[in-house]
């Protein structure tokens, strides 16, 4: 048997670059998977940190059934029924992204693991007035220079979030006397809370909303990692297949010489755990360099869409590692599946039949049409009768495998109608009949650019889309030329009445922190004044909405807090002092928070203690920044009180980019795997190219116009798969920015094209294919003479 | 004189040592002539016909192919003598697979820009082609195989048609059949032939025949 294992090694030492093919094919295969999933995995450790910060360690609450928020009365009444409950208030405070956390260490259970008890810091420095922040070192750090009160460093905690008593909390928060959830201690005697205050319900402990919000980021994370391993897996088909094909004489003639099928069989199945195994680790060692490299970029859209605060640093788990490994001998065996069922199934005379292993026959191709077309037809089926998340994705997938299915065909269609379209000489007719000929060895490649491709339109459309509707609603919601926040409401006064004489109109912006639908958020005072009305970005409203704001009798709600709560226009929502019904809906891209939007008046009846200190400040545009410096010269006031409206939008669209960043490297790391897919099918193929070749050299083709239409045609099948790759990635976009989307960031974005990125992408998959062709083409134009000839010699 | 060998001497390089295998070699062929080429298993026949295409260049010595010295005229000039003046008749056909038989058949012509359909045509009769023109070669017999390679060639009316074992495949009668039918077609076309055979039976069938031993011809 050694001898045999002996024999099959050998292959690879006589083609090392066919070895180095599938081990690199096989190691940036697993390197995305592995990489997304160590991002993942570091992703969601610290989300179950944050519910346990958040939820208090995974005990049950009681909230209000219509989800409004708790009053320090319910804990009150609650307490002095013996329910052993604790109170908790959770909110952003106002100007940063900080997630303050207040608690009642007297009454917080001991399993919360929340507060000072657990990390050694004082309990009397907690409960002093100034109080204390326990915060993680990187808060600590980014808090440095602010007039917070005094920190405590906790390591344990999660980045972004402060935990601090809980009187301290309703202060910074401006919530006055609401709590936003009580925890229950879990010896708690089974009861309705609602018997002593009616209105209050149990809810057991969840894993945390933080998790479910992000699931679906993940699990496009997710599904781009596995986009690309099986992208990665074309190359491993490839060259396994290949290797197979050419030891087919080496098989038979082991048989011949008494080695079982069983026998081959394992020794083939050695091998390829052997081989992918030696990938698997230096793909792990890859996708580590990947996801440490893609982490900060995850980190900002996590914070950007979601609020959730995820280091930036990477820690690896052992499961990872055996993960990783399993996935690369798993995804060496699906690839080599083929070969090795033959080699167990294939009589021994049957190893000696020529094959050949490029060419697929015509009634094949068909086949693969046929159920691609069935998978296309599938995924309209689930586009009009599914819902939900998983059933988006089923569509993205049915809808990608089968245009891949289908594109030897669509591409062999092409192909023939362009030698009809371009009619020329023999050199012609050849190159395009030769074209279609060379589809099957091709196809696995071209369907790995064609999915590259399409991920691109499809990602790259949503995020134009994206963008164009983010940057026009950031022109309608910053309306102000100027916005100031000032230091108290005695400079609020005397800077209001210098600034009525000299600007066009100044707007107040009063918030505060709620509990909406059970969730944390916040609620929005708004003036009646045109420059809401004209420019606000509704998505649906009332007739009478701003009228109904203005006076008091409605509200408007965001779109995540109207969708998530499963809201219709006239809903109640439960609001500080009495519920409102909702009167229109608007577009609040980039916010992870429900909102809401009240009138002034209404706010100012309704949260007496917020003190109104911004304002947006509407002045003719040219005279903006004159106002400013004379603000900052009359009153004293620092730059950063001041802001104006173009600075917010670069900061708003800096964000943005960077939140999409993780987006556009993994487009373009798919992309080059589908170029290394190109490059390791043309290495693989090019020793089968030769006896075709030779002959038409032979008749006078020099080796250089050879060389030269070899490259044209792989030019021409990449523009070819990229003209189809245009109308699938656009179809993918639809699903992303319909279905996906709104399962997954609870908004619904209108869809833009941008033809100019599709062109871009066209050149740049040219650019690739040119690229991957390049070097066989350049090998096969300074091929010697002598190794043509011999195609002619091995004849006999 | 259409192709004249003078002196020619090929050496390759092999585990053992350099291997001569011809070794100052003259040959001359008019036009209108046939000539057997025979010898053993690596003679060097396959070699020497490979010079007069202007597939490989000679060590030493010269090759004069229509006028022109092949070791002078470059990569190009060679390939452009094969497209127009040499027509090659291969032992395992040689086909291209992508092509039906009649796209096959009029390939050459095309490209030496010789093509005339009427002529093609005829030949497809002649060499029993006309029922089989939309098949592809895949779907051939090895003789049909190797009356395209044939028609091929002569529908592109080379000077010098190169001919290295072409019933190599073939059985007998099939063989006999199709070197009859190309026996007929050059002197038809009044080309030159040179072909390369193990089969002293069918070399006595041509004008002439050499005989390559130990690099030297017979």
């Amino acid at each position: 048997m050694r001898v045999a294992f002996g024999a099959l090694l050998s292959h690879w030492r006589r083609h090392p670059l066919q070895l180095a093919t599938l081990l690199l094919g096989l190691a940036l295969a697993t390197a995305l998977w592995s990489g997304v999933q160590a991002i993942n995995a570091e992703a969601r450790a610290s989300y179950d940190r944050a519910a346990g910060a958040l939820t208090g360690g995974g005990l049950d609450r009681i909230v209000r059934g219509d989800g409004g928020s708790l009053t320090t009365d319910d804990f009150v009444a609650l307490r002095r029924a013996g329910w052993p409950v604790s109170p908790l208030v959770e909110g952003r405070l106002a100007g940063s992204d900080l997630q303050l956390i207040g608690i009642e260490p007297l009454t917080l259970p001991r399993e919360a693991a929340l507060g000072p008890k657990g990390n050694g810091a004082a309990l009397p420095d907690f409960l002093t007035p100034e109080g204390r922040l326990l915060v993680h070192p990187e808060t600590a750090a980014r808090l440095a220079d602010t007039d917070l009160p005094p920190r405590i460093v906790d390591a344990s905690l999660q980045p972004g979030t402060a935990v601090t008593d809980i009187a301290l909390a309703a202060r910074l928060l401006g919530m006055g006397r609401q709590i936003t959830a009580l925890i229950l201690a879990p010896d708690a005697p089974p009861g309705d809370p609602g018997q002593v205050v009616p209105g209050l319900e149990r809810r057991a402990a969840s894993s945390g909303d933080l998790a479910r919000l992000t699931d679906s980021f993940h699990l496009n994370l997710t599904a781009f990692g596995l986009l690309a391993f099986v992208v990665g897996l074309f190359i491993v088909h490839a060259a396994i297949g290949l290797a197979f094909e050419q030891r087919r004489p080496m098989l038979r003639t082991l048989r011949a010489l008494g080695v079982s099928a069983r026998a081959l069989t394992a020794l083939l199945l050695v091998e390829v755990v052997g081989l992918s195994l030696l990938a698997g680790v230096l793909g792990l060692a890859l996708g580590y360099l990947v996801a440490a490299m893609l982490l900060p970029d995850v980190a900002a859209t996590l914070r950007g869409l979601y609020g959730a605060d995820v280091p930036g640093t990477l820690s690896l788990r052992p499961i990872w590692w055996l993960s990783g490994l399993g996935i690369a001998v798993a995804g060496a065996l699906l690839a080599a599946g083929q070969g090795l069922w033959q080699a167990a199934r294939l009589p021994l005379l049957a190893l000696a039949q020529p094959r050949a292993w490029a060419r697929a026959s015509a009634a094949r191709q068909r086949a693969m049409a046929v159920a691609g077309a069935a998978l296309m037809a599938a995924a309209g089926v689930l586009v009009l009768t599914g819902g939900g998340l998983w059933a988006g994705f089923g569509v993205l997938a049915t809808l990608l495998l089968g245009a891949a299915l289908m594109l030897p065909a669509a591409l062999a269609g092409l192909a023939a109608l362009a030698s009809r379209v371009f009619p020329g000489g023999a050199v012609s007719d050849w190159f395009w009949a030769d074209t279609r000929q060379q589809l099957p060895g091709l196809s696995l490649a071209l369907m790995a650019l064609l999915l590259a491709l399409a991920a691109n339109i499809g990602v790259g459309t949503m995020v134009s889309s994206f963008r164009s509707t983010f940057t026009g609603w950031l022109d309608q919601r910053l309306a102000s030329e100027l916005y100031l926040t000032l230091r108290n409401e005695e400079e609020e006064a005397s800077v209001s009445a210098w600034l009525a004489q000299r600007t066009e109109a100044i707007l107040p912006i009063a918030d505060a922190e709620v509990v909406l639908g059970g969730r944390p958020g916040e609620v929005y005072g708004v003036a009646d004044h045109p420059t809401y009305r004209q420019n606000w970005p509704m998505l649906t409203a009332l007739p009478s909405a701003w009228d109904d704001v203005a006076a008091g009798r409605g509200i408007l709600a965001n779109e995540q807090f109207f969708r998530s709560a499963d809201l219709a226009l006239g809903s109640q929502v439960a609001l500080p002092g009495g519920a409102l019904p909702v009167v229109g809906v608007y577009s609040d891209y980039g916010n992870p928070r429900p909102q809401v939007l009240i009138g002034t008046a209404a706010f100012e009846q309704r949260f007496p203690d917020v003190p109104v200190v911004r304002f947006g400040l509407r002045v003719d545009p040219t005279r903006a920044e004159a106002l400013k410096a004379d603000l900052q010269a009359t009153f004293g006031l620092p730059a950063s009180a001041m802001v104006d409206q173009s600075a917010i939008k670069a900061l708003s669209l800096e964000i943005f980019e960077r939140t999409f960043a993780v987006t556009a490297a993994l487009n373009v790391l798919t992309l080059g795997v589908a170029a290394i897919a190109i490059l390791s099918s043309l290495l693989t193929l090019a020793g089968l190219r030769l006896p075709q070749l030779a002959p038409l050299w032979a008749m006078g083709l020099t080796r250089r116009r050879l060389a030269g239409m070899e490259l044209l045609r792989l030019l021409v099948l990449a523009a070819l798969t990229w003209v189809l790759a245009v109308p699938l990635g656009l179809a993918l976009a639809w699903v992303l920015l319909a279905v996906v989307n709104v399962e997954a960031f609870g908004w619904r974005l209108p869809m833009h094209v941008f033809p100019a990125d599709w062109l871009r992408l066209g050149a740049l998959a040219v650019l690739a294919a040119g690229l991957a062709a390049l070097f066989p083409a350049l090998r096969l134009a300074r091929i010697a003479p002598t190794r043509l000839l011999k195609v002619f010699a091995d004849e006999r | 004189m259409l192709l004249e060998l003078s002196d020619v001497t090929k050496v390759y390089q092999t585990a053992e040592g350099p291997l001569r295998v011809l070794d100052g070699v003259d040959l001359t062929l008019d036009r209108g002539e046939t000539l057997a080429l025979t010898g053993e298993s690596g003679s060097g026949k396959s070699t020497l016909l490979h010079l007069a295409a202007g597939l490989d260049l000679p060590d030493a010595g010269q090759v004069r192919l229509a006028g022109q010295d092949l070791g002078r005229i470059g990569d190009n000039g060679r390939s452009a003598l094969r497209r127009g003046t040499v027509g090659l008749v291969f032992q395992q056909f040689n086909l291209i697979p992508s092509l039906d038989v009649a796209a096959n058949l009029a390939f050459q012509a095309r490209l030496s820009r010789r093509h005339d359909p009427d002529w093609t045509a005829e030949l497809a009769r002649t060499l029993g082609l006309d029922g089989l023109l939309a098949r592809f070669p895949e779907q051939l017999s090895g003789g049909q195989q190797q009356r395209v390679a044939i028609g091929r060639v002569l529908a592109a009316r080379p000077a010098l048609v190169l001919a290295d074992e072409p019933t190599g495949n073939l059985d007998e009668a099939t063989g006999d059949a199709v070197l009859a039918a190309l026996l007929r077609l050059v002197a038809e076309s009044g080309a030159a032939l040179m072909m390369v055979t193990h089969s002293s039976r069918l070399a006595a069938r041509l004008d002439r025949r050499l005989h390559l031993s130990g690099g030297r011809l017979a």
